[in-house]
């Protein structure tokens, strides 16, 4: 291959190029990313980088002289428009035409939202460019902020809001928090964190609209002129919530629409095999716009290490690795570090190993009906998770 | 130097935190002592809490890995190497030796004087 073209410039889409790079290709690389910024790492950015505690700078991903070594092409501010594989081409936003030899799909997910009118003070976070502009909002002065989902992005949210000192409600249509991730037990210890800290949770109802509250405001996107700014929120139920600040935290979707028609097979996501490749030849998927497997995971861990794995399958020509590690994300909300490794199934039950959820520490094992273990969850437990996510993986492995 | 924990209380395997600025972290590797700086320079984990398998230390957050006997990565995410600090024992007690406020070594120079722990 003399090109390859990395279609995201985020985690996933870095990692693939260093990747390519360490594996011995030595053609043109071209990076193409949306965002005018180099790569970055996004979970501080609802932690950390919203509370003031880490600045832009530090969320780098590679310093200079590793963008250096990389010997890339990157085309920032740009999106890719369109993939066609027969004729090999990338076509980007602003009509350039990219003849490639392979290509790396990296282009993530993007925060789903609510349907209505755009309104100043509404916000999801998901981009530096996102945290900026919400931590912008949250330095003005004590707010009364809504967060809509209580998920992973949801919690840590609220919980960097309530340390700024803001008054925080938070919205979650399901009956608890991380229900489907977690199961009612530890959901209930998740529901807790946010009450312990006087954040308000209200579940069991979904959001019927957003309504501005007769001011205009300039435009929070940059784009000039003005839009009505946010005032309060209508719940499903009826009740309304006055707010300053609206975040939307109801989970993402991937990437894909500008890949429609393009021949790319498309299902919630990149359809690919375990080892990123495509049935399109020469096209590998990496990071949360993979459907690998059958599986599309939204983690750190694994848009940083399934990309060696697609690196090499590319360069080879065809599958020669897989990815096969045990989904594992970690989140920081009101001061707990929750650390899950494994593949929870909704029938699995949980049971303690050590410390207790009423201590705020604790290690827990998701396990079947006939005792074998699926999922580790712990909540400051680092050293003791480590061990169990271990023993999980070679569980998983003796099982195959 | 600052006294860290009796010999015996620091078995193989095991290691201990100093709550000291920053935080350092005390490594029993199959007997041989190491010292170096507690906090991942990729993200905030403590690395006392980490994974000790010969001389190498898995972070406990994102299995970022640093040789103990030069502070250096062995593996991604982390990029930027863990100060040092040495050892001894005298009488049964593990003493540390802080090194000064230097600069953490980097894995590549245009990253130094960005300081130690992340």
């Amino acid at each position: 291959m003399n090109t390859i073209t990395v279609i995201g410039a985020s985690l996933a889409g870095l990692h693939a190029a260093l990747a390519l790079r360490s594996e011995g290709y030595d053609g043109r690389l071209v990076m193409i990313g949306e965002e005018h910024h180099r790569p970055y790492d996004r979970p501080p950015l609802s932690k950390e980088f919203l509370t003031g505690a880490l600045t832009a700078e530090r969320l780098s991903l590679a310093d200079a002289e590793e963008i250096a070594e990389l010997d890339a092409d990157w085309l920032l501010g740009t999106r890719a428009e369109g993939l066609d594989p027969p004729s090999r081409t990338v076509t980007l936003t602003d009509g350039r035409r990219l003849s490639t030899d392979g290509v790396v799909l990296a282009t993530g997910a993007v925060p789903r939202t609510l349907p209505g009118e755009p309104l100043a003070g509404v916000h999801t976070l998901r981009t530096l460019d996102d945290a900026a502009a919400l931590r912008e909002e949250l330095s003005r002065g004590q707010v009364r902020v809504v967060v809509i989902g209580a998920g992973f992005i949801g919690a840590e949210v609220a919980s960097s809001c309530a340390t700024l000192g803001h008054s925080v409600t938070v919205v979650e249509a399901a009956a608890q928090p991380l229900l489907p991730q977690l199961g009612a037990r530890m959901a209930a210890f998740c529901a807790d964190l946010h009450t312990d800290h006087g954040v308000t949770l209200l579940t069991g109802t979904g959001v019927r609209a957003l309504h501005p509250d007769g001011r205009r405001s300039a435009r929070g996107d940059g784009a000039g002129g003005e839009q009505q700014r946010v005032g309060w929120v209508e719940l499903a139920d009826g009740r309304s919530l006055p707010a300053d600040v609206v975040v939307v935290g109801i989970g993402v979707r991937p990437a894909t629409d500008w890949l429609e028609g393009s021949g790319i097979p498309l299902d919630d996501g990149v359809v690919c095999d375990a080892g990123g490749v495509t049935p399109v030849p020469g096209v590998v998927a990496v990071g949360d716009v993979a459907r690998a497997a059958g599986h599309r995971a939204e983690h750190w861990t694994s848009a940083m290490e399934a990309p060696t794995v697609a690196a090499r399958n590319l360069l080879a020509g065809t599958t020669v690795e897989t990815y096969t590690a045990l989904p594992y994300f970690w989140s920081d909300q009101y001061g707990i570090r929750l650390q899950l490794a494994g593949s929870r199934a909704g029938a699995d039950t949980v049971r303690l190993v050590e410390g207790s959820p009423e201590d705020r520490s604790f290690l827990a094992v998701y396990e079947r009906d006939d005792g074998t273990p699926t999922a580790v969850l712990a909540a400051n437990r680092p050293r003791p998770f480590m061990r169990a996510r271990r023993e999980l993986a070679r569980a998983g492995m003796a099982a195959v | 130097m600052i006294p860290v924990c009796r010999i015996e209380d620091l078995p193989a395997g095991e290691s201990v935190r100093l709550d000291l600025e920053p935080p350092i972290a005390v490594f029993n590797a199959d007997g041989e002592l190491y010292a170096i700086d507690d906090t991942c320079t990729h993200q905030d984990a403590s690395l006392s809490e980490g994974w000790l398998e010969g001389c190498l230390v898995e972070c406990p957050l994102h299995a970022a890995s640093f040789d103990l006997r030069t502070g250096r990565p062995t593996c991604l995410p982390a990029r930027k190497a863990v100060r040092t600090h040495p050892v001894s024992v005298l009488d049964g007690t593990v003493w540390v030796h802080i090194e000064s406020a230097q600069p953490a070594q980097t894995s590549h120079t245009a990253a130094a004087g960005q300081g130690s722990a992340a």
